[in-house]
């Protein structure tokens, strides 16, 4: 969906998104990396179970709900990468004790 | 942070920067709160980082925001990134969220200064992963760099669809087409209101101009477009829509909207400010007078959060908040706050005359507002559709705040910020009545989420 155009010049940092290793550019949300290095969806609904993902990235809406180093219903627009941050897709209400499935 | 403050600012964007700064100058205890990590609000998001080369890309009003941001860093202000104010009281109590826990503090006087969110409008398929609003599209571009990679098709009304297309066509993103939504009669009914613009012609000179470019550019802009919808399988694929008559169909993974902006009016709201309906920019605003008084004392509103007039006229409505503030603690005479006020009075009032045209021209139809599709989402946090909110109206549930209680509209995470608005116009346009009987979602604090962690550290501040 999205690219990370190289007009600027940051370091990257080490993420891991949905069990895969990825490098990328320090100082971004976490909802700036996973539309940049991943298809679709980020969560599914706790009512339906619908793929969602971000839609403002102001933190308005709700929509980029993810679960950052096991915690969950982390807004991912309004959280930044850091290194060796664990970011999974938040199925339905997520775990709702950290690092718990 | 202190217990305490002369001055509060909510809100980093251009209004409270310019509170704060001219406040700061006298010498007050003055402090700018701000959710975002960096400040600039969401117009001039990431001003302070942005790197040279895509800076100069984003367009000389974006540029802006750099002075600004200098001249507060030079004062005395305080400044407090990721913190999160969650209620304002009529006491001017003030709820923060920082470093995970929360606190409530006082300040003598307060300037919420929370700017605009997009007018969510929904529409078929708006919940599809890879359907956002325009604004989300330039803030991965400010702020991270990060474009379309197969290209974008864009959807909507209003200059900052123009402003994004011309932005991504200087970033060599494809624009697969922009499908304005706005009623090709508007062209007529906004004319009265055109000499008032000329005054303002900057304005029009500027869009027209964009509109040339990108039409040498063989960017696709198609104007009257209408039954917009985003179709695919758990994902945007294809964008449809009626244009000059016929059904249309661009595949799409990405497809970004934008259908004006409306106030920020959550915090306004909690502090228990009478807020009005305003017509012509189809939103609900604070009611204030000339300085951005509410009907709260002590609580000031400056910025879009008071009233769409853009970024420009927010930094004058900043200083002139900023001088209120400092006659109500007593610090300059209503004399020296009149005298200082003059020049950013007088801006005001030019950047003012485009706002009648602008607003004309771009109003969304009533229709569109009104969700026609049953089968749209309308709350996407419930998910609630178009057809539950009118049966409940048929119900005999007939204002908004009455649906909300019966169909769970605005009880999710997002307050009611995405589905306020459409809720409100199905409803009047369900029940025969004005948006304005309506009414609004009413608000209580906490006016975002907290976790009873972040709850569990509120205690008695000795004062």
């Amino acid at each position: 969906m999205f690219k990370q155009l190289s007009d600027g010049e940051a370091d990257s940092v080490e993420i891991i998104l949905n069990g895969q290793s990825l490098q990328v550019t320090m100082g971004i949300s976490v909802a700036a990396a996973a539309l940049s290095h991943q298809q679709g969806f980020t969560r599914t609904t706790p009512v339906s179970g619908s793929k969602r993902a971000p839609f403002c990235m102001m933190g308005v809406c709700y929509d980029c709900l993810m679960v950052i180093d096991g915690k969950a219903n982390q807004r991912a627009c309004a959280t930044y990468v850091k290194e060796g941050m664990r970011i999974d897709n938040q199925l339905g209400v997520g775990p709702i004790m950290e690092n718990t499935q | 942070m202190k217990s305490h403050y002369q001055l509060l600012v909510i809100g980093a964007g251009p209004a409270g920067l310019a509170a704060a700064t001219i406040a700061a100058e006298e010498g007050v205890c003055c402090a700018v709160l701000d959710e975002q990590a960096t400040l600039g609000g969401q117009i001039y998001r990431s001003i302070e980082s942005v790197p040279e080369q895509r800076a100069q890309k984003l367009g000389s009003e974006y540029l802006r925001g750099k002075k600004l941001a200098a001249a507060f860093r030079e004062s005395d202000a305080e400044y407090h990134p990721n913190t999160k104010v969650w209620s304002v009281n009529n006491e001017r109590e003030v709820g923060v969220l920082q470093n995970n826990k929360a606190r409530i503090i006082k300040a003598d006087q307060i300037i919420i200064a929370s700017g605009a969110i997009e007018r969510p409008v929904p529409f078929p398929g708006w919940t599809l992963p890879g359907v956002m609003q325009a604004g989300a599209g330039q803030i991965l571009y400010k702020s991270a760099g990060i474009v379309p990679d197969n290209g974008v098709v864009l959807a909507g009304s209003g200059p900052l669809l123009l402003l994004l297309a011309w932005q991504y066509l200087h970033a060599g993103v494809e624009v697969k087409a922009l499908l304005d939504v706005t009623p090709l009669i508007n062209q007529i009914t906004a004319l009265p209101k055109f000499p008032r613009a000329l005054l303002a012609h900057h304005y029009l000179t500027k869009g027209i101009a964009y509109q040339i470019e990108l039409k040498r550019a063989g960017i696709p802009m198609l104007f009257g477009v209408s039954d917009l919808r985003a179709e695919g399988e758990d994902l945007c694929q294809r964008v449809c829509f009626k244009h000059s008559g016929k059904q249309k169909t661009i595949e799409s993974e990405l497809l970004l909207t934008h259908f004006g902006v409306i106030p920020h009016i959550w915090l306004t709201q909690s502090a228990d400010c009478k807020h009005q309906w305003d017509d012509s920019q189809q939103c609900w605003r604070p009611e204030h007078d000339e300085w951005g008084n509410t009907s709260i004392d002590g609580i000031i509103v400056a910025g879009d959060g008071a009233g769409i007039n853009g970024a420009r006229s927010a930094e004058h409505a900043g200083r002139l908040a900023g001088l209120e503030a400092l006659n109500a603690l007593d610090i300059i005479s209503q004399k020296e706050r009149d005298n200082r006020a003059v020049k950013d009075r007088k801006w005001m009032q030019n950047e003012h005359h485009i706002r009648p045209f602008l607003e004309k021209y771009y109003q969304i139809p009533k229709k569109l507002l009104a969700t026609p599709d049953n089968e749209t989402i309308v709350c996407r946090c419930e998910e609630i559709t178009a057809g539950e909110v009118r049966q409940a109206v048929i119900e005999g549930h007939d204002n908004t705040n009455q649906v909300k209680f019966f169909t769970r509209c605005g009880m999710g995470p997002c307050q009611g910020r995405q589905c306020s608005n459409a809720v409100a116009h199905i409803v009047a346009d369900e029940s025969g009545k004005t948006v304005e009987d309506m009414g609004h979602f009413r608000g209580r604090p906490p006016i975002a989420p907290l976790t009873l962690e972040q709850l569990a550290f509120l205690k008695k501040e000795a004062v």
